[in-house]
């Protein structure tokens, strides 16, 4: 009977929800522009969402008051059976599955998907290296685009007026990225928590205004055209033995290039991860005095977690600059930003696999949803609301990050 | 006392923008011993202890341990000379393993096989923490936090531990058994220790000598049997009528 009251509140809450919801749909659909008003179209879409809702309500109701065991108890075991399944598969089985799957890829699909998959790459690779910054050291960086933007500046710059080959390009603009990181961290990373997120946010600002009116070395908003694609060179033996080269313009090489920046991304993030570096920038994020009681110098720590985020960005940015063969300030907005911090925040900070698919649910489910383009911010901002209601670690929460200890009092 | 003192404030002064906290603190604390500072709430003592370990800059004064000058030294550059805190409430990183908070004490150091060796030596004065190795440190009970805490600093093998405030928050039993281990650590390991406590009939039970701090200046300075024995002192700080 003590189960009455509890589904009674959750009823309350539902229709005090669904007014609300009302009040803030008719001025949205009802208050149109020539002046007149209307009530039909906001009364019906809100109708629809009521009938839907309402389903959900009922069988969280019944789940509550335990009516629903006949189907929650064998789906609960079924689970428990799948997990038990899954531990008695080693890890790197899944591993291997998953590296044949991406190198199968391109073989078996067309222009388009392979264009979202390198895009999907090119995302887990910057939210790898936000990751460093954020899920790590626990700064909250809010330009981190600007070090993808300087990474492809640099390649685009070096490959049109100098014709560096994208190999070589490579470590130099992973490096001119780490250099900006240490320039840009310098003067802010004296600050902490919010005022570090808005002096980021201005840097990154400044970095784009910079590529946008620098006209002598950016070619300002006009971009920068004719960007090399990366080439190797082989062995031919066509007639008698010659070396060739071949730039890889078409799209499925240019994924296999990708594939491998981002294998040598997660390589080097887990190595990071796991190392004494690691180990002190997670102190860093829990407790930054307590980490300097400990003999950490955490000034160089974050600014080397700032320049360690910045290198990562390079290297994609590079890889962005010599696929697009095309370079302009448009493709380094804040929005961007915004969407590899989506992507480490609802994946799970901290965690690789987890920004590995917060990456692929961002990229992906947008192309899926491709008719609802309107709705498509509308949407991602509901989910974003859902999951941090009901997975506030993520889609997959960090092994060695647990709950803080108020969390789990609460 | 014939010998250098270990560590040695003289005439300190900090503040916090304009709000003077330490108006002159002159202290000195000698090998081997341990050292109790009582007071009020915001008579500076974390302050204190935040001056010495360089997180808390002095506008005057210097700070001497081992006979060389440590203010104006970054923070970090501390634990390798062997002066090491366990700050107030406990300060332990939550979403960390205990393993990992203990290996974080030893972030200095390079030598593994030791390390090691120390941290056996943590689990067998704590043995909750070995039971524990494995969970984030947010999940242990406050006494247990404090263990860590504590734990965690002997992991960079202090000659000189500065303790704020063990007791806080913790049941009876609980501050009994962390003072023995205090006593176990100064007597065993031989390290000096600085103690800042509110419970001041328990630090100044455990104590050889005592300070009594008041706004931002020491008051009083005794023996820590005489100072527990000090009408005023009783009546101030052991509720005394």
């Amino acid at each position: 009977m003590s189960m009455i009251p509890a589904s009674k509140k959750i009823l309350k809450y539902y229709f005090i929800g669904l007014l609300w919801l009302l009040g803030l749909l008719w001025p949205l659909l009802g208050i149109h522009a020539d002046g007149t008003l209307s009530f039909g179209k906001a009364f019906t879409v809100w109708f629809y969402i009521f009938a839907v809702t309402v389903v959900f309500v009922i069988g969280a109701v019944l789940n509550k008051q335990g009516l629903l065991t006949w189907i929650s108890q064998p789906a609960g075991n079924l689970r428990a059976k799948l997990t038990a399944l899954n531990a008695t598969i080693p890890q790197w089985v899944w591993l291997v599955f998953v590296a044949v799957l991406a190198f199968i890829f391109p073989l078996v699909t067309g222009r388009y998907q392979q264009d979202v998959a390198i895009n999907v790459l090119v995302y887990i690779c910057l939210g790898l290296g936000l990751n460093i910054v954020i899920g790590l050291a626990g700064m909250l960086d809010l330009g981190y685009i600007a070090f993808y933007g300087v990474g492809a500046y640099t390649y685009a710059i070096l490959s049109v007026n100098y014709q560096f080959s994208f190999w070589l390009s490579l470590p130099l603009a992973a490096g001119t990225a780490a250099l900006a990181g240490c320039i840009i961290g310098y003067p802010t990373l004296r600050m902490r928590g919010d005022y570090l997120a808005i002096v980021t946010l201005g840097f990154g600002e400044i970095v784009r205004i910079i590529l946008n009116n620098w006209m002598q070395l950016t070619n300002g908003p006009n971009g920068i055209l004719g960007v090399n694609a990366p080439g190797i060179y082989f062995f031919s033996f066509a007639d008698g033995f010659s070396i060739e080269h071949l730039y890889l313009k078409k799209l499925h090489y240019l994924y296999y290039v990708i594939l491998l920046l981002c294998i040598f991304t997660i390589f080097a993030v887990r190595r990071l991860n796991v190392s004494r570096i690691g180990r002190s920038w997670e102190a860093i994020r829990e407790d930054e005095t307590a980490a300097e009681l400990m003999g950490v110098n955490t000034y160089m720590l974050k600014l080397l977690a700032y320049a360690m985020g910045a290198l990562f960005a390079g290297l994609a940015g590079a890889f962005f600059a010599a696929r697009m063969r095309f370079v302009s300030p448009e493709s380094f907005t804040f929005l961007e930003s915004a969407t590899v911090l989506a992507m480490v925040v609802l994946g799970g900070m901290g965690s690789i696999p987890g920004v590995i698919l917060g990456a692929l649910a961002l990229i992906v489910l947008p192309e899926i949803f491709r008719e609802f383009e309107m709705y498509r911010m509308l949407c991602l901002g509901g989910a974003m609301v859902l999951i941090m209601v009901f997975k506030p670690g993520g889609f997959i929460p960090a092994k060695r990050m647990g709950r803080r200890s108020e969390e789990s009092e609460g | 006392m014939a010998t250098e003192p270990i560590l040695e404030l003289r005439d300190v002064h900090t503040s916090y923008g304009k709000i003077k906290a330490l108006k002159g603190i002159s202290l000195s604390v000698y090998p081997g011993e341990i050292v109790s500072i009582i007071g009020a709430n915001g008579a500076g003592k974390s302050t204190t202890l935040m001056s010495i370990c360089g997180i808390i800059p002095l506008t005057q004064g210097e700070i001497h341990y081992n006979g060389k000058a440590i203010h104006g030294r970054p923070p970090d550059l501390l634990p390798p000379l062997g002066l090491c805190q366990v700050p107030e409430g406990r300060r332990i990183f939550p979403r960390l393993k205990v393993e990992d908070n203990l290996e974080m004490g030893a972030f200095f150091r390079k030598d593994k096989a030791e390390i090691q060796k120390d941290m056996e030596h943590v689990f067998s004065l704590f043995p909750v923490l070995k039971d524990r190795r494995h969970q984030n440190g947010g999940n242990l009970s406050g006494g247990e936090q404090q263990m860590l805490a504590i734990g965690r600093a002997l992991m960079g093998r202090p000659k000189l531990l500065l303790l704020d405030e063990p007791s806080l928050g913790l049941a009876p039993l609980i501050v009994q058994q962390i003072f023995d281990i205090i006593n176990e650590i100064n007597v065993e390991n031989g390290t000096t220790i600085l103690l800042v406590e509110q419970n001041a009939n328990l630090a100044l039970q455990t104590a050889q000598r005592g300070y009594v701090l008041e706004t931002g200046r020491i008051i009083m300075e005794d023996d820590a049997h005489t100072l527990l024995n000090n009408p005023e002192i009783r009546k101030a700080y052991l509720g005394e009528s």
